[in-house]
C-alpha cells in the first residue's frame, strides 16, 4: 500500500525552478499538488526553493487538507527568510483558525506558532485566544503548546495578553491530554523565566495526579516531570504521592517508568519510615531491570541512570548483579556501562562470580573493553579488602596469557593495589618483572618503574632493571621520566652503593641539564639539593609513608548527585553533568566571533570531581565538562598569567610518588606581549582557535602561536605546514604543542627559517598556513607577513656607507608614502621604538619646523633599506621615503613602519 | 523539561537527508552536517548513541538502512526521545505495511511529513497510536482513484478520540464474529559457563493480542501468577485450586491497562485497541524450565587441529518438539577443513561467521543428538595470541511450551450488547540470547 513519492525527487533538469513555477500556477489542482510535493522534496534534499515563496503561498487556499499541510510545511521552513512575503499567508491562517473543522483550526494555530516572524506573531494572538477556549479538546491541546511557542518568540506579548492565566485554567480542563500539554507548556515557560509563573500547589498536585491515570503515555511523562519539582511538606504527603505514582512503574513506556522512578526517589528523601523505604526499593528494582531488555539505546540511557541510582540507594539492585553481566552481542557502549555498574555492585558475597565474568571479558576481542575489564578487577581489589587476594590471582592468570595490552593494564592496576595494601603482595613482583620488556605504554612503564623503586630493597636486581630503562631516558615521555627520577632516588636511598650512585648521577644530569621540561628539572633540583644537604631528611621525604588510597573513581559528589537524580531520564543524567554545563541560553548554535569579548580567562566550566575520574573514567559521551560557551582564555592578557598558575603540579605529592598520573603540561617559557591576532576563529575552526604572529627574538624568527581549544575533546598531534611564499618562510622544526584539554589553551614558539620554499611569481605578503591535529580535519588560514620580524639586528650602517648606498641607487628606486595616521611626539621615543624593531638611526636634519630622520635597516637575507622620515613633532602625518634595491618590499616596509610608529 | 527533540532527521547510510523536520528554533538547520562530520564519518559511529557536539546533543538510532537522528540543545528527556523514535518507527511501519527503509521513506515522504507534524508538536510527543491516527491521516493509496472528491472530511469525532481517555480505540466498531487471539511468546535468555553452571537465565515474555471485537468491550485477563491468585483467593475467600503458580519478576502493560486497578486488585483489566497489539510484557528469573541443555567439549590438538563434540539435550515433554533449531559453534578464523558426524539434522561450516552451523528442523523432546567434528586449521606463524572462544549460540522455537510455566487461566469479555466471543490461545518459546561458553 506504499506510495510512490520517490518520483518527486527525480526531476533535476536544468530550469527546474521556472518549471516548478509554471506548475505551481497551473489551473489543474492535481498538477499544483504534485508541484508542491516536488518543492518539498527539493527542500528536503537541501535545495534552495525560497524563490518560489509567492507561488507556493498561492496554493494555500485550498480545500485539500494534504496540500494545505504541505504548503504550511514550506512556510515553516522559509517564512523566516522571506518575512515580508510571509504576511501574504496571514489571511488564510486567520480564516483557517475559524474553520468549522477542528483539525484545520488546530493546524492553523500549530503552524502559525512555528513561524517566527514578528508580523505574523501579532496576528497570532487573537486566533490563539479563541483556540485556547475552543470547544474541541484537540484544538485546545494544540493551542496550549502554542502558548509556549509564542513565549519563546515574545515573552512579553504572552504575559500582556494574559495567555498564562488561560493556560493555568487549562490545568483543570476535563480532557487529560489538554491538561498534559498545558502542564508541559507551563513547565517550559517557568524554566525560561525568573519570575514564579507555574508553582505547583497541593491543589494542582491532586488534580494532576488524578489526570495521570487517564492521559496518554507521553502526557504522563510531562506531568511526572513537572511534578518532580514539587516539594512535599512532610513524610506523610511524600508517602501519599509515592503511592499514587508507583503504579506507573508497570508502564510499558520506558520514559514513564524513568520519570516515575525520579519522582519516587525524590520523595523518598523525605520518607522516614525504613519499612516504606525498603518496600519502595523492592518495588523499583524489577522495572529498572526490565529496562535492560529494551532497545540498546534505551538500555544505555537506563544504565547511565542506574549508575546514579545505585550510588544513592545501593540496596535497590544489590541482588541483581547478574542482570548486568554482559552479553556477547551487546553493543560496546552497553558493555562499558554494565561493567561500571558491576564494579559498583560488587560485594564480598558476589565477588567470585563477578571475577569469573571479568576474567571472561578480559579475553574478548574489543581492546577498550578488555582493558576496562582488567581495570575493573583492580578496582574491586581496592574496594573489597577480603577479595584482594583473589583479584590478584586472577590478574596473574591474565598476565600469563601474555596478551600485550592485558599485561600492561594489569601492571597499572597492580601498582594501585600495592598502594592500597602495602607490604602484602610483593611476592608477585618477580612475575611482573618477567613482562618488563613488553611494556611500551607510558602509563604501564611508569607503573612498573614505581613498583621497582618502591620495593627496591626487595628486588635483588632492582638496579639492573632500572638501568635498562635509563638508557632511553631522553626519549621517554615526561610521565616516565618523572617516575624514573623518583625511582632512582628511592633506589639510591635504599641501597646507597656504587651502582645506584652512578645511576643517580646520570639521572640527575639528564633531568637537569638535558631537559626542557621545567617540572622534571625542578623535581630533579629538589632531589639534588635534598641529597646533598641532608640524606637523612631526603629519606624522610622520599620514603615517607603514603596515605592509603581508596576506590573513589567515578563516584559523584553528593550535592551533584542530588542534582543529577532530580534530572533522571534527561541528558544531564546521561552525561553525569548538571544541565548548565552543557545547555546554554544562547539560542543559536553558531559560535559568534564576538566570543573574544569575554572579559577574562577564568575557567568557569565544570570539571570532573576527582582527578582519579580522569584516570579511569568510562566512555563518557564527552570527555570534557566545559560548556562550549564558557569564556575562553583571552590571548595575552590572561593566558600568560593564568595558565602557569593553573598548571602548577602538586610538587610535594609528586615527590613522594603520590601522584604519578598527573603529568603537568609542558609549558615552554610563556611569551607575553600584545595579544596575537586571531587567524582561525573558533567559529570556523569548529571550536579550535588559532592566533599567531611572526616575531623576532634574539636574532631568530619565530612563529608565536596560541591554540585555544573550545571543542569538547582533547586535541593532540598538532602539525603545521607553510605554503610556498615570497620569503621562503618555513618551520625550522616540528610544531611542539602538548595535548590541549578542552577549555584550555597552549602557546608555543615555532622557530622559522627563511628561503626554504620560495614561491615564484609576484611577491606577496600572504603566508598560507595549514595546521592539523589528530582529532580534526586540516585547517587552512592566511597570515600576513610583517617585515618587522624579518629585519636583522645587524642593519646599522655607518654614515659614509649610507651616503654611498643612497647615491648608488637610482632615483627610480625611491618610493615615498604619506602615513597620515602617525604622530611623532618625541623624536627620541620614536627612534627608540624604531631601533627596537631593528631600524637604526643614522642622522637627523631640521628643515623649517620639520624633522628629517635617516635610518637604515637590513633584511635577514641581506637586502639593505635606506629610510628617510619627515615629520613635524606633535602634528599627525609623516612622510616616509625609502630607497631599496627591489621595490616589491616597499609596501611591506611602509606597513611595518606604520605599525611600529603607531605602537 | 520533557522536550524530546528540537529537530528530527532521517539519513541514509551515506548521510543524505531523507527527511528533516525542525520543531524548534534553538538548533541550526545545518546541524546535520555536524552529525555527518563528527559521527558518521568517524570511528565514533556506534560507540555511543548520545553525543554532544558544540552546543547541541545528538541521539541516534539505526533502523535497517536508515539513521534517525534527534538534535536538541536543551536538557531534553533522552528516554522520551528514544522511545518516541521506537514508537514512530512502529507507526510508520503500520502505515507502510511492514518495511521501514530508505525506499519506503522516499516513497512516502509526504505522508511522513504529515505524520511528523501530527505526532510531535514543538518537541513534545503527542498521540502516536496508529489506530487513531489512521482515522484522519489517510494515505492517498487507500482512496479510490475514481472518487472525484477527496475525503478530506474527517471521520466525525476524530479529534475527540485523539484526545479522549480511550485514546487507542475508536467507537462504533462492528464485527460479525467476535474473536480474540492471544499469543504468549517467550524468549529464553541463557548464559551458561563451559562447566555447565547457569550464570544468568531469564525469560522475557510478551502477550500479543489480536482483537476483533464489536463496541467498547471490557476485558479481564487471568494468569497463573502467584500474586494474582493470592489476591483472588483473598477477595473470594476461598482457596485456590492446586496447580503450578509462577512468580513474575516484573510486568509492564500497554497503555490500555488500568494500572491503578492492577496495583490494588492485581487484575489485568482493559479496553483493548482494535486489531493487533502487545498487551503486556513480563520477566521471570526463578524456576525457568530450560528447553535445551548443551554439553560441548572442544579440544585443541596441537596448533593445526581441533576436535569438537557437542551434545544437545531436549528437556521438554516427549510429545512436543522444537522447530528451526540452529546451533552455531564458533571455530577459529584460520579454519581450513572440517568434517562432521551428526546423529540428527545437517551441519556445515560457514566461513563468513566463523562457525559450524548445525541445523535440526524438527527436534523431538527427550532426545539428545550429538555432533562430532574435526577441524583442521592453517598453521600461521604470527598467531601467538590464543584464540578467544566466543560462546556457542542457539536458536529454536518450541510451540505450546512456556519456559516460565505461564498459563492463561481465563479471558473474560464484557460488552453491553452481551455478545459471545471466541478466544484462541497459543504458546511459543523462542531462544533469546541463548549462549553457552566453551
Amino acid at each position: 500500500m506504499s506510495g510512490h513519492d520517490s518520483k518527486y525527487f527525480s526531476t533535476t533538469k536544468k530550469g527546474e525552478i521556472p518549471e516548478l513555477k509554471d506548475e505551481l500556477n497551473s489551473q489543474y489542482k492535481d498538477k499544483r499538488k504534485d508541484a508542491v510535493k516536488k518543492v518539498i522534496a527539493a527542500m528536503t534534499v537541501g535545495k534552495d526553493v525560497s524563490s518560489l515563496f509567492t507561488d507556493v503561498v498561492n496554493c494555500m487556499q485550498t480545500e485539500n487538507l494534504e496540500l494545505k499541510k504541505l504548503v504550511y510545511l514550506y512556510l515553516i521552513n522559509y517564512a523566516k527568510s522571506q518575512p515580508d512575503l510571509a504576511i501574504l499567508a496571514v489571511n488564510t491562517f486567520v480564516k483557517d483558525s475559524q474553520d468549522p473543522n477542528p483539525l484545520i483550526r488546530a493546524l492553523a494555530v500549530r503552524t502559525m506558532g512555528c513561524i517566527r516572524v514578528d508580523k505574523i506573531t501579532e496576528y497570532l494572538c487573537d486566533p490563539l485566544q479563541k483556540c485556547l477556549k475552543d470547544d474541541d479538546p484537540y484544538v485546545r491541546k494544540t493551542a496550549s503548546i502554542c502558548v509556549a511557542k509564542l513565549y519563546d518568540i515574545n515573552a512579553e506579548l504572552v504575559e500582556d495578553r494574559g495567555f498564562l492565566d488561560t493556560l493555568k485554567d487549562l490545568i483543570s480542563d476535563n480532557n487529560p491530554m489538554v491538561v498534559a500539554n498545558a502542564v508541559a507548556a507551563l513547565a517550559e515557560i517557568q524554566e525560561n523565566s525568573t519570575r514564579p509563573i507555574f508553582e505547583i500547589t497541593s491543589n494542582t498536585l491532586a488534580k494532576l495526579l488524578t489526570a495521570l491515570n487517564e492521559c496518554t503515555e507521553w502526557g504522563q511523562v510531562f506531568i511526572l516531570d513537572a511534578l518532580s519539582k514539587y516539594k512535599a511538606a512532610d513524610a506523610r504527603e511524600a508517602e501519599n504521592i509515592v503511592e499514587r505514582v508507583t503504579p506507573r512503574l508497570q508502564h510499558a513506556n520506558c520514559a514513564v517508568v524513568l520519570s516515575a522512578v525520579k519522582m519516587i526517589l525524590l520523595q523518598m528523601e523525605l520518607i522516614t519510615s525504613t519499612d516504606v523505604v525498603r518496600n519502595l526499593c523492592k518495588k523499583m528494582a524489577p522495572p529498572l531491570v526490565t529496562l535492560l531488555s529494551a532497545e540498546p539505546e534505551i538500555q544505555y540511557v537506563a544504565l547511565r541512570n542506574i549508575n546514579l541510582i545505585v550510588q544513592r540507594r545501593p540496596t535497590i539492585l544489590a541482588h541483581e548483579i547478574k542482570v548486568f553481566f554482559c552479553k556477547y552481542n551487546d553493543p560496546i557502549y552497553v558493555k562499558m556501562e554494565k561493567l561500571e555498574i558491576m564494579i559498583k555492585l560488587a560485594s564480598d558475597r558476589n565477588i567470585d562470580q563477578v571475577l569469573l565474568e571479568f576474567k571472561e571479558y578480559a579475553t574478548e576481542v574489543d581492546v577498550d573493553f578488555v582493558r576496562k575489564a582488567v581495570r575493573a578487577i583492580g578496582r574491586c581489589a581496592i574496594k573489597l579488602e577480603r577479595a584482594a587476594e583473589r583479584c590478584i590471582s586472577v590478574l596473574l592468570e591474565l598476565i600469563k596469557i601474555k596478551v600485550n595490552y592485558v599485561v600492561q593494564e594489569a601492571i597499572i592496576v597492580i601498582k594501585d593495589i600495592f598502594r592500597r595494601y602495602p607490604n602484602t603482595y610483593e611476592s608477585i613482583i618477580a612475575t611482573l618483572c618477567e613482562s618488563l620488556d613488553t611494556l611500551d605504554e607510558p602509563e604501564a612503564k611508569a607503573s612498573m618503574i614505581w613498583i621497582i623503586g618502591e620495593y627496591a630493597e626487595r628486588i635483588d636486581n632492582a638496579d639492573e632493571l632500572l638501568e635498562s630503562f635509563l638508557e632511553s631516558f631522553p626519549e621517554e615521555p615526561a610521565s616516565v621520566q618523572l617516575q624514573l627520577l623518583t625511582a632512582t632516588v628511592k633506589l639510591f636511598l635504599k641501597k646507597p652503593t656504587e651502582g645506584p650512585q652512578q645511576m643517580i648521577q646520570v639521572v640527575l644530569n639528564n633531568a637537569t641539564v638535558e631537559t626542557d621540561n621545567p617540572d622534571l628539572r625542578d623535581r630533579a633540583y629538589i632531589y639534588w639539593r635534598l641529597l646533598s644537604t641532608d640524606p637523612e631528611a631526603a629519606k624522610d621525604v622520599v620514603l615517607a609513608e603514603k596515605p592509603v588510597i581508596s576506590d573513589d573513581s567515578n563516584q559523584i559528589d553528593s550535592t551533584l548527585l542530588d542534582e543529577l537524580l532530580a534530572n533522571i531520564a534527561t541528558l544531564s543524567s546521561v552525561y553525569h553533568k548538571p544541565p548548565e554545563a552543557f545547555v546554554s541560553r544562547v539560542k543559536t548554535a553558531i559560535q559568534r566571533p564576538d566570543d573574544e569579548e569575554y572579559p577574562d580567562g577564568s575557567e568557569t566550566g565544570y570539571s570532573e570531581t576527582s582527578s582519579h575520574a580522569a584516570e579511569s573514567s568510562g566512555p563518557a559521551p564527552t570527555s570534557s565538562g566545559t560548556s562550549p560557551y564558557a569564556p575562553t582564555k583571552q590571548p595575552g592578557q590572561a593566558a600568560g598569567v593564568a595558565a602557569p598558575a593553573a598548571q602548577m603540579p602538586d610538587l610535594l605529592g609528586d615527590l613522594i610518588g603520590l601522584d604519578n598520573s598527573l603529568v603537568p603540561v609542558d609549558q615552554p617559557a610563556t611569551p607575553t606581549g600584545p595579544p596575537l591576532p586571531v587567524l582561525l576563529p573558533a567559529s570556523s575552526g569548529e571550536g579550535l582557535q588559532i592566533s599567531a604572529q611572526l616575531t623576532r627574538r634574539d636574532g631568530q624568527i619565530f612563529y608565536s602561536m596560541l591554540f585555544e581549544n573550545n571543542t569538547q575533546m582533547a586535541l593532540d598531534g598538532f602539525m603545521i605546514q607553510f605554503n610556498k611564499n615570497t620569503f621562503g618562510l618555513a618551520a625550522a622544526g616540528p610544531l611542539q604543542v602538548p595535548q590541549i584539554q578542552p577549555g584550555t589553551s597552549a602557546r608555543t614558539l615555532l622557530p622559522m627559517v627563511l628561503s626554504q620554499n620560495v614561491s615564484p611569481g609576484p611577491p606577496s605578503s600572504v603566508l598560507q598556513v595549514a595546521v592539523k591535529n589528530n582529532q580534526q580535519r586540516v585547517w587552512y588560514f592566511n597570515d600576513k607577513v610583517s617585515l618587522l620580524a624579518l629585519l636583522s639586528e645587524d642593519g646599522r650602517m655607518e654614515r659614509a656607507d649610507f651616503l654611498e648606498k643612497w647615491k648608488s641607487l637610482p632615483d627610480s628606486n625611491e618610493v615615498t608614502k604619506d602615513l597620515p595616521g602617525v604622530v611623532v611626539n618625541s623624536v627620541e621615543a620614536t627612534l627608540d621604538r624604531l631601533a627596537a624593531s631593528n631600524m637604526f638611526f643614522i642622522a637627523k636634519r631640521r628643515h623649517a619646523n620639520q624633522e628629517v630622520l635617516y635610518l637604515s635597516a637590513k633584511t635577514s637575507w641581506g637586502i639593505p633599506l635606506l629610510i628617510e622620515l619627515t615629520a613635524i613633532v606633535g602634528i599627525p602625518g609623516i612622510k616616509c621615503a625609502i630607497k631599496i634595491p627591489n621595490l616589491e618590499l616597499a609596501p611591506l616596509f611602509f606597513e611595518a613602519t606604520e605599525a611600529v610608529l603607531k605602537g | 523539561m520533557p522536550v524530546a527533540a528540537s529537530a528530527v532527521y532521517f539519513l541514509n547510510l551515506r548521510g543524505d537527508v531523507l527527511i528533516n523536520r525542525l520543531y524548534r528554533d534553538d538548533v541550526g538547520g545545518n546541524m546535520v552536517d555536524a552529525f555527518r562530520t563528527h559521527i558518521m564519518q568517524t570511528k565514533e559511529l556506534g560507540t555511543c548513541p548520545v553525543r554532544q557536539i558544540g552546543g547541541c546533543s545528538f541521539f541516534y538510532m539505526r533502523i535497517s538502512n536508515v539513521y534517525i537522528v534527534i538534535v536538541v540543545s536543551s536538557n531534553a528527556n533522552v528516554a522520551c526521545a528514544f522511545k518516541f523514535v521506537v514508537e514512530a518507527v512502529a507507526l510508520f511501519k503500520s502505515y507502510f505495511g511492514g518495511a521501514f527503509d530508505e525506499d519506503a521513506i522516499r516513497n512516502n515522504f509526504v505522508l511522513i511529513y504529515e505524520l511528523l507534524d501530527e505526532i510531535m508538536d514543538f518537541g513534545y510527543p503527542q498521540n502516536l497510536s496508529p489506530e487513531i491516527l489512521k482515522l484522519y491521516i489517510t494515505q492517498e493509496g487507500v482512496r479510490s482513484p475514481f472518487s472525484s472528491k477527496p475525503t478530506d472530511k474527517p471521520v466525525p469525532n476524530a479529534t475527540l478520540q485523539v484526545t479522549g481517555a480511550v485514546g487507542w480505540r475508536r467507537e462504533g466498531l462492528v464485527y460479525k464474529k467476535n474473536e480474540v487471539f492471544l499469543d504468549i511468546v517467550e524468549s529464553v535468555n541463557l548464559l551458561m559457563s563451559s562447566k555447565g553452571s547457569v550464570l544468568r537465565c531469564d525469560v522475557t515474555g510478551k502477550i500479543l493480542m489480536k482483537c476483533f471485537l464489536s463496541g467498547m468491550p471490557d476485558l479481564k485477563l487471568g494468569l497463573n501468577d502467584k500474586i494474582g491468585l493470592e489476591k483472588e483467593s483473598q477477595l473470594k475467600s476461598r482457596p485456590t485450586k492446586s496447580g503450578k503458580t509462577i512468580e513474575l519478576d516484573d510486568v509492564t502493560f500497554h497503555q490500555c491497562v488500568n494500572l491503578t486497578r492492577f496495583n490494588s486488585e492485581k487484575t489485568v483489566s482493559f479496553v483493548p485497541p482494535d486489531g493487533e497489539f502487545e498487551l503486556m510484557k513480563y520477566r521471570i528469573t526463578e524456576g525457568v524450565n530450560l528447553p535445551f541443555r548443551v554439553l560441548p567439549t572442544i579440544k585443541e590438538l596441537g596448533r593445526t587441529r581441533m576436535e569438537v563434540n557437542v551434545k544437545v539435550k531436549s528437556v521438554f515433554g516427549a510429545k512436543m518438539f522444537a522447530l528451526g533449531v540452529v546451533i552455531k559453534i564458533p571455530v577459529p578464523k584460520q579454519t581450513a577443513k572440517t568434517s562432521f558426524q551428526v546423529t540428527s539434522g545437517r551441519a556445515k561450516y560457514n566461513a563468513s561467521i566463523d562457525c559450524l552451523v548445525w541445523k535440526i528442523r524438527k527436534f523431538p523432546g527427550q532426545t539428545e543428538p550429538t555432533l562430532s567434528a574435526e577441524v583442521e586449521l592453517i598453521s600461521t606463524i604470527a598467531e601467538k595470541k590464543s584464540w578467544t572462544r566466543p560462546p556457542i549460540q542457539m536458536e529454536f522455537q518450541v510451540p505450546m511450551f512456556t519456559a516460565s510455566g505461564l498459563r492463561v487461566r481465563f479471558l473474560k469479555v464484557w460488552e453491553k450488547s452481551g455478545y459471545n466471543t471466541v478466544e484462541w490461545v497459543r504458546y511459543i518459546t523462542k531462544a533469546g540470547s541463548y549462549e553457552i561458553r566453551c
